[in-house]
């Protein structure tokens, strides 16, 4: 699954990212932001209008905003809560 | 014993609340300039030490690491290493990190204290981060990182002594060891030692209690948040125009009784109609309208101080794609509301540089604050004042619909262009959406009083030397008796000429005498019109009395005035916004671009507005 059909809400990691997919600039804003491989991420909110765009990402307590074909290139694991995890 | 000052910079993040922290400290003795070569803006501002000891405190862009490549984080870089040209190196960093955000804002922190620049960490916010549930221990932190935490909360002044003597320690003990940069590390090790530490100093985290998230539920809702935003948007157009009125009104009574002291006063001579039609009637008529600007920046800087503004680009993204720009292009317009100027230099933060490129070009079709004198005093005399709902006027109405038609006219101008001229791969949005803060009445009023004192400082300079011109240049060469002073004078010469080509959009004589002016800055065209007209008056006495919306009401016709109106909606009437847009592309190709194609589409806009309202009768 890509981080873009996350069901808005549900804890998830990024198993992996597709950097080849994204240009260099913006793959080096979003790991500076912290949205790299093993970070933890929920689906906050999805855009208005067609195509549901832009997107955003809660990462640990910050929120960032950012396009469909970022959250695409993002493969992500749902996290099955353990309690007191 | 006099010493240097010492130098000490702010660093951190965006959003870590440097800006808050930077006013906290110095109050209002700040200094705003540009760095040399580049339109990055450079803060600085003095703090004394408990030991009496100064401070320049330099407030750098907020930044996400060394190797970012906006113009705004290297000179961060620049300055931290000692490279920035008209900036001594800081003596002293003072990292800025938000509370409620360690884990964050700790992988920057360790790329600077690498460096092993003498440091001091200030954990700001704590109050917020409480407000959320955590609750922190900054001895610690302390020890993780090597060097002092002092929590601090700008806005309660918490922690803002501390602060300072860290600083001053910090620098005596840099005078006594040398700098040891530490190893480096790659990023994702700095990652995760930053999770480490941030959990290391966590002391207790309770279940998220966040007011933002709320907020953002409502806000940012895919349906309730685009009408909330075009709402408040409404509000502030129709609050520009409403709330000033009466202090306005106040100016020009000011500026009135101005005129008539210095006509009671000095005998009568050509030096004194210098002094009342010239400089009392062309400055005054300019500064009646700080209200207004002040009203604008007041909401502006509001949404920015609360976080809205990202919020506002985040629901703008879609919208914007939709013409190939993104949501960080909605900031820079916005702020092109008030001037194009900060307008084009915040585009710095876009990425992309057709993206940029577009946003820069297209920047001069927003309403801009010189504007609304222009748009104000016409509104005023020809729109009646009725109210077409509740709450809601005519004259506001109207005003809307001009900042509308500018909104629109560049939507298409981006669409065309990212098309033809600035074709590119498609722009992306990312951007940090910060925390909701409630904005504090310090870093409001001190904003204010920068851009009211910017305004103010351009209507004693460059207004009030254009306007002295104006007048000499209507004055001279002197009309014979009985024949018009404006037709026998120099500029009356040149509008005479002018009003050929201008004559098929409806522009009269005074009319294309107002827009020579204007060129240098908007809001002139108000001053030169009420210039204009008093010059003309002096030969009738009947006249002299009028206000200036009545004199435009007695020589125009709605459909003239209509023209005049599309045309400062469109027309790039103001040659400081052409000079950034030429610094900042770096050549005259795209400046002239934008020159020629917003003169054309101000005529064609003009001549369609004109010849429709006589169409429709209103002539």
């Amino acid at each position: 699954m890509t981080l873009d059909q996350l069901p808005l809400g549900t804890p998830a990691r990024i198993a992996s990212v597709d950097w080849s997919a994204l240009v260099a600039e913006e793959a080096q804003r979003l790991q500076s932001l912290g949205l790299d491989a093993g970070a933890r991420v929920t689906l906050a909110y999805r855009g208005v209008f067609a195509g549901h765009d832009p997107l955003a990402v809660e990462i640990g307590r910050m929120t960032v905003a950012l396009r469909r074909v970022h959250a695409r290139a993002m493969t992500v694991e749902p996290i099955t809560e353990a309690v007191g995890a | 014993m006099s010493r240097m000052p010492i130098v000490a910079a702010l660093v951190g993040n965006p959003n870590a609340g440097k800006s808050a922290l930077f006013n906290a400290l110095t109050g209002a003795r700040q200094k705003i300039a540009n760095y040399p070569g580049v339109t990055v803006e450079r803060k600085a501002g003095r703090l004394i030490l408990p030991t009496g000891e100064p401070v320049e405190l330099v407030d750098l862009p907020g930044s996400y690491g060394f190797d970012s490549t906006s113009p705004d984080e290297e000179v961060t870089r620049k300055v931290i290493m000692g490279e920035q040209t008209g900036q001594a190196q800081p003596d002293v960093i003072v990292l800025v990190l938000d509370s409620s955000n360690l884990e964050q804002h700790l992988v920057f922190a360790q790329e600077v204290l690498e460096l092993g620049r003498p440091t001091v960490v200030a954990l700001n916010m704590v109050d917020l981060a409480e407000r959320d549930g955590l609750v922190l221990d900054p001895a610690a932190l302390e020890t993780a990182l090597g060097v002092p935490v002092i929590p601090t909360v700008a806005v309660r002044r918490r922690g803002l002594a501390e602060l300072g003597a860290a600083i001053g320690e910090a620098r005596d003990r840099a005078r006594a060891h040398e700098a040891h940069p530490r190893p480096h590390v790659t990023l994702p090790e700095r990652r995760m030692l930053a999770h480490e530490m941030a959990s290391a100093a966590i002391i207790s985290e309770t279940a998220k209690h966040r007011i933002h998230a709320k907020l953002d539920k409502a806000l940012l809702h895919p349906w309730a948040g685009p009408p909330i935003l075009f709402a408040l948007l409404f509000v502030v157009f129709q609050a520009v125009f409403t709330w000033a009125t009466p202090f306005a009104d106040g100016l020009e009574a000011l500026v009135g009784s101005l005129g008539d002291l210095v006509k009671a006063t000095l005998p009568e001579s050509l030096l004194r109609d210098l002094i009342t039609d010239g400089i009392i009637a062309g400055v005054g008529s300019v500064v009646v309208f700080l209200p207004q600007i002040v009203i604008l920046f007041f909401f502006i800087l509001t949404m920015e101080a609360t976080g809205y503004m990202a919020r506002a680009a985040f629901l703008m993204d879609r919208l914007m794609a939709g013409v190939g720009l993104s949501g960080r292009s909605f900031i820079p317009l916005l702020s092109s509301f008030a001037c194009a100027i900060p307008g084009i230099m915040a585009t710095r933060s876009i990425t992309d540089p057709k993206d940029r490129l577009t946003t820069i070009l297209i920047a001069p079709m927003m309403t801009c604050s010189a504007r609304l004198p222009v748009y104000a005093v016409i509104i005023a005399a020809f729109i009646p004042n009725d109210k077409v709902g509740p709450g809601i006027g005519l004259q506001g109405l109207v005003l809307f619909a001009l900042y509308v038609a500018g909104i629109v006219g560049a939507m298409l101008v981006a669409l065309v262009l990212r098309r033809s001229v600035t074709k590119g791969a498609a722009s992306g949005f990312i951007m940090e959406l910060p925390k909701y803060q409630l904005p504090t009445i310090k870093d409001l009023a001190i904003g204010l009083w920068q851009r009211a004192w910017i305004f103010l400082r351009r209507a004693g300079t460059m207004i009030f030397t254009v306007t002295i011109a104006l007048w000499i240049l209507l004055n001279f060469p002197r009309a014979e008796p009985g024949q018009d002073q404006i037709n026998a004078s120099v500029a009356g010469t040149l509008a005479n000429g002018l009003a050929v080509v201008l004559e098929p959009i409806g522009f009269n004589r005074d009319m294309s005498l107002a827009i020579i002016p204007a060129m240098a800055a908007r809001e002139v065209a108000v001053s030169s019109l009420a210039t204009t007209y008093a010059v003309s008056a002096s030969d009738d006495d009947d006249q002299t009395a009028m206000a200036l919306g009545d004199q435009l009401k007695s020589r125009w016709t709605l459909p003239m005035a209509l023209s005049f109106l599309a045309w400062f909606v469109f027309a790039p009437q103001c040659l400081s916004t052409i000079a950034v847009a030429r610094r900042e592309t770096n050549g005259w190709k795209w400046p002239s671009f934008m020159l020629a194609y917003l003169f054309a589409l101000a005529y064609l806009a003009s001549f369609v507005t004109f010849w429709t309202a006589m169409a429709l009768g209103l002539g």
